[in-house]
């Protein structure tokens, strides 16, 4: 069969549907790529062959029985090592989880496998999505398939680096503070982080609980708005799921002309500390929006300047309590239980040996930062800025229908050139991050290559909440638009591979 | 057995004219709703360990916590029921800590923004001066879930210190609990004992009246932590307070605060201080033991749960709720003194003995009011007693009560045999019937077994049956007195005497 693994995932479905291929051939296909390239790449973790194999021909039963196949019956996927899969290995990249094998699915793995998606295993991630460069996995660094030297971005790096390695056409990731975009940018992929409460967070290993959203990853505007209609939708397992019907995403990505379309430059994105060639081929987005109908309107979001700041006390403050339940007691690593020691000393020595020095290095901030007398300077402060960074976002949407920026301030840097400086690490989610404080969503589409580096460029847009449609109606545009300069996807020229 | 050594404790009455005792009562009540807090996993007590769980109340990766409606509504009905306020809108928060029995690491609990706050509960308190009301004002009654609970395996006092290993059950994690928190209670002088007994007398009936929680203390559906401190005088500022826990019955508590103000009395009258720290009581020597300091206390870093929305009680659901709390005990007293036609002090006594609602009960199952006033309140009082249980504790139920008045009306046992029917269903024999037939106390209305019985009697006395026949009735006691005997007791005493005069031929009215 020839060439399945550099297709849509829209196209896989057809080939699948219309018996062109086997879904089973079609994940074998995927297999074989993950066998031949994973070893460089390093998307994944677990690689659940003989799961992805049966989920496969159980769709081809289905397709043979005459039934029914759902729109992406069939096609392959990699599942972030943060979300649940009933009795698959299930780490979120930490010694700490090692070998634990959930006994439930995340309502978004039940979902996928509803939908006759074929699972074949869960991709690396820096470990309980602290990163952004997938380095602090604790099972090693997934490497950039544009530069085997380079960062994929994080922290679904293996999530990112999965499609540009046409190891799979489709991927879940989360989103904290970027987590889906940047790897999105650096890896000229699309990453969509949906409205908060969009996609249940019911077996999403939690990281920071109030600004986590799953989301689709995939190499085209279609494929995401197909994936995110399979995984959104209320669900009573999640207090926060939102009710609303989800929109037809689908028909969104087919836009073409944006005429009438307001989209706001967000002033406070994108001028000092980004890469010239970031700014240059953002410039270049601009105009060919321009040219699809859209008016581009400079917006001011003055409190964006602080958002860094605000996210860095409340994500670590919420997950230095998500995260106290790894203590050894009930499932995963325990360590020196020497039978003389306390249970106190036992889970000190637990989370001392599981935790990498960045989680520990977040506990720690979290923990000192809900502390007695601190609380309110603090947590409190920061979930003040909070609401004023969602009033900026209020007021930009009173006047645009979306906000676009750059992802990502730079593109991949080195493997290693970060892993010492937190600070430089964190700025690369600087333009993500207001979307989660603010529980709106956000998408990465790849604008080409900066020049300096021949590297993946992004333009991150925004819209508010609870109308992902937009993003999709003005990403699949641009996308179109693009295409038709280059002449044919971007990741042909990926070359690393 | 604890083997720690008694203190030093004042006399009562010199504590009282020494010092003014401030407390604060905790009482954590367990919902007895079908569900657990925030998952679908049964709430049964009693089940196997570890049966009546799930990734939500095991707190596994990822799981989220979904709030019981029916737990919310507890709460509100409770709050209301206690005269509070109701929020508006209000949070859960996360209370952490590190400890076996707490799957997350921290409980889900409510912190600044409690469901109910502001009310009171007016306690009847038996003073010199009668019965008087007292009335306890009511801080907050707020949301959180259970613990799990942790057994101490090897050691000497089943406690954690000495312990070999420890084993945890997490079929009680996760079972809602409301927490009610009383205002610092002052002005109780040396009924202070008394008027935390009493309101958590009147706290368990409201609640069982209200019908949200089993209010069992001896199976920790209702739990009590006892603050105690003393201060020279009513207009000093409060005192060190010491935090009781482990309080697990109406007697304990009245115990161990009396316990508290004399023993911290002591230290303050020898110019100590009292260390603000957790104390257990011990059921078994009537006094309490250190426990841990509050002065190295965890801080619990307490912030608004992420993984819950707010809740915002619909005013008019409110008030839904508030049109089905049941009659306020104070009205209902009233009311059933009146049908019962009873005095003030029989009414206090029933009270005070914690009958009332088992009196209710027991005529709403069919017993005429007067009986079921008198077993209550005679009988199984005095087994109560001397049992050292709660009158409510006792295995029987109004139903058996009913039985038993049954059989009496039918003349199958008389007054007598009833108490040993009692005493049978008390040790588990089983019903009233059962116990009858199990026993054999049914009366013996046979003719034929109780001439036999007769004649035996007749022939042990001659003398005395010759005295009948010839006149003197009177002597016919002795006779129906040994054939009472010779049946042990299940003879009606009038038969045996009518067949005693048909068989010897004398004329019963001569």
């Amino acid at each position: 069969m020839a060439d399945l693994i550099h297709k849509t995932a829209a196209e896989l479905a057809a080939v699948v549907a219309s018996g062109e291929a086997s879904a089973v051939e079609v994940a074998q296909a995927h297999l074989n790529r993950i066998g031949a390239v994973d070893g460089a790449v390093h998307a994944f973790l677990h690689v659940d062959t003989d799961g992805a194999l049966a989920a496969a021909a159980a769709v081809d039963a289905k397709r043979a029985a005459g039934d029914k196949l759902g729109p992406l019956a069939g096609v392959p996927l990699g599942l972030k090592d943060v979300m649940c899969m009933k009795d698959i290995p299930t780490t979120c990249g930490s010694k700490i989880l090692e070998g634990w094998r959930p006994p439930y699915d995340a309502t978004v793995t039940a979902r996928l496998k509803a939908a006759g998606i074929v699972i074949l295993g869960k991709t690396n991630m820096d470990e309980f999505a602290m990163g952004s460069s997938t380095e602090h996995s604790a099972y090693g660094p997934t490497h950039n398939p544009w530069d085997l030297e380079r960062i994929p971005g994080g922290s679904g790096g293996g999530s990112s680096a999965c499609l540009a390695a046409f190891e799979a056409p489709l991927s879940i990731g989360t989103d904290t503070g970027g987590s889906i975009r940047q790897p999105a940018a650096v890896t000229a992929t699309v990453g969509v982080k949906p409205t908060y409460g969009a996609v249940s967070r019911y077996g999403l290993i939690a990281l920071a609980s109030s600004l986590d959203q799953a989301g689709p990853c995939a190499r085209t505007v279609l494929d995401a708005a197909m994936l995110h209609q399979v995984i959104a939708g209320y669900d009573p397992h999640d207090s926060t799921s939102l009710t609303d019907p989800v929109a037809d995403m689908v028909s969104a990505a087919g836009t073409r002309d944006l005429t009438g379309m307001k989209i706001g430059v967000v002033k406070e994105l994108g001028g000092e500390g980004y890469q010239s060639g970031v700014r240059q081929r953002f410039t270049e987005a601009l105009e060919i929006l321009s040219g699809l109908g859209a008016e581009i309107i400079e917006v001011s979001c003055p409190h964006f300047d602080y958002a860094l700041a605000a996210y860095y006390l409340i994500l670590p403050s919420e997950c230095s309590s998500n995260l106290a339940k790894f203590d050894g007691m009930r499932y995963g690593v325990r360590a020196g239980d020497d039978g003389e020691s306390s249970v106190e000393q036992v889970m000190a020595r637990t989370r001392a040996a599981g935790f990498g020095e960045e989680v520990t290095r977040r506990i720690i901030l979290g923990t000192y930062a809900l502390s007695a007398g601190y609380y309110d300077a603090y947590y409190g402060s920061a979930q003040k800025i909070r609401t004023l960074i969602q009033r900026d976002f209020d007021d930009a949407f009173a006047r645009v229908d979306v906000l676009v920026s750059p992802t990502a301030p730079t593109t991949a840097f080195k493997l290693g050139e970060k892993l010492d400086d937190p600070l430089a690490m964190y700025l690369n989610d600087i333009a993500t991050i207001p979307a989660n404080l603010a529980g709106t969503p956000g998408m990465s589409l790849p604008i080409g290559l900066a020049p300096e580096d021949n590297l993946p460029v992004g333009i991150q847009i925004m819209a508010p909440a609870r109308k992902d449609e937009r993003m999709y109606a003005v990403g699949g545009a641009l996308e179109a638009a693009l295409l038709a300069r280059w002449g044919a996807p971007i990741l042909t020229q990926a070359r690393a591979l | 057995m604890s083997t720690t050594i008694k203190p030093e404790l004042m006399d009562y009455d010199e504590v009282i004219e020494r010092f003014d005792p401030v407390m604060g009562l905790e009482v954590h009540v367990e919902l007895n709703t079908n569900s657990k807090m925030f998952c679908g996993c049964a709430t049964g007590f009693g089940a196997p360990a570890n049966t009546q769980v799930c990734p939500v109340c095991l707190g596994l990766p990822g799981a989220l916590p979904v709030v019981n409606k029916k737990a919310i509504e507890g709460a509100i009905r409770i709050g209301l029921a206690l005269n509070c306020e109701i929020a508006q809108w209000c949070r859960f928060a996360r209370k952490n800590y590190f400890y076996p029995d707490m799957p997350k690491n921290f409980q889900t609990s409510q912190y600044d923004e409690p469901i109910a706050f502001n009310g009171y509960l007016d306690v009847p308190i038996e003073t010199d001066e009668g019965i008087q009301i007292f009335r306890v004002d009511i801080e907050r009654a707020h949301m959180e879930e259970d613990t799990g609970k942790t057994s101490h395996q090897g050691g000497a006092t089943g406690r954690i210190h000495g312990a070999d290993y420890s084993i945890v059950d997490y079929n009680r994690a996760g079972i809602p609990l409301i927490e009610v928190v009383t205002k610092p209670i002052t002005g109780a002088g040396k009924y202070a004992p008394a008027v935390a007994r009493a309101y958590v007398n009147m706290l368990r009936d409201l609640l069982r009246a209200l019908g949200v929680s089993d209010v069992r203390m001896d199976q920790g559906s209702l739990r009590c932590d006892a603050n105690v401190s003393l201060r020279p005088s009513a207009d000093a500022p409060l005192g060190t307070r010491t935090e009781t826990k482990n309080v697990n019955s109406l007697r304990s508590i009245e115990k161990a605060i009396r316990f508290e103000m004399q023993r911290q009395a002591v230290v303050l009258a020898a110019g100590g201080t009292i260390t603000q720290e957790t104390r257990h009581w011990h059921e078994d020597t009537n006094l309490t033991t250190s426990g841990r300091s509050k002065s190295d206390a965890e801080d619990y870093r307490y912030f608004p749960e992420p993984d819950l929305v707010p809740i915002a009680p619909a005013r008019q659901w409110v008030e839904e709720l508030r049109a089905t709390l049941p009659e306020p005990p104070t009205v209902r007293r009233a009311r059933l003194q009146e049908a019962w036609g009873v005095n003030d002090t029989e009414m206090d006594s029933i009270i005070n003995a914690g009958a009332l609602d088992l009196v209710v009960a027991t005529i709403a199952a069919g017993a005429d009011d007067a009986s079921a006033r008198k077993w209550w309140l005679g009988e199984l009082s005095r087994t109560a007693n001397d049992q050292g249980v709660e009158l409510s504790d006792l295995a029987i139920s109004p139903a058996d009560i009913v039985a038993v008045e049954t059989l009496i009306a039918a003349g199958t046992i008389n007054d007598k045999l009833a108490r040993e029917v009692i005493a049978g269903v008390l040790a588990g024999e089983g019903s009233p019937d059962q116990v009858v037939a199990a026993r054999g106390l049914g009366i013996v209305s046979d003719d034929s077994s109780l001439l036999a019985a007769i004649e035996e009697a007749i022939a042990a006395a001659p003398d005395i049956a010759e005295k009948i026949r010839s006149g003197k009735v009177q002597a016919a006691g002795a006779i129906v007195g040994a054939v009472m005997k010779s049946t042990r007791g299940q003879a009606d005493a009038a038969k045996v005497r009518s067949l005693l005069f048909a068989h010897l031929g004398v004329d019963e009215s001569a």
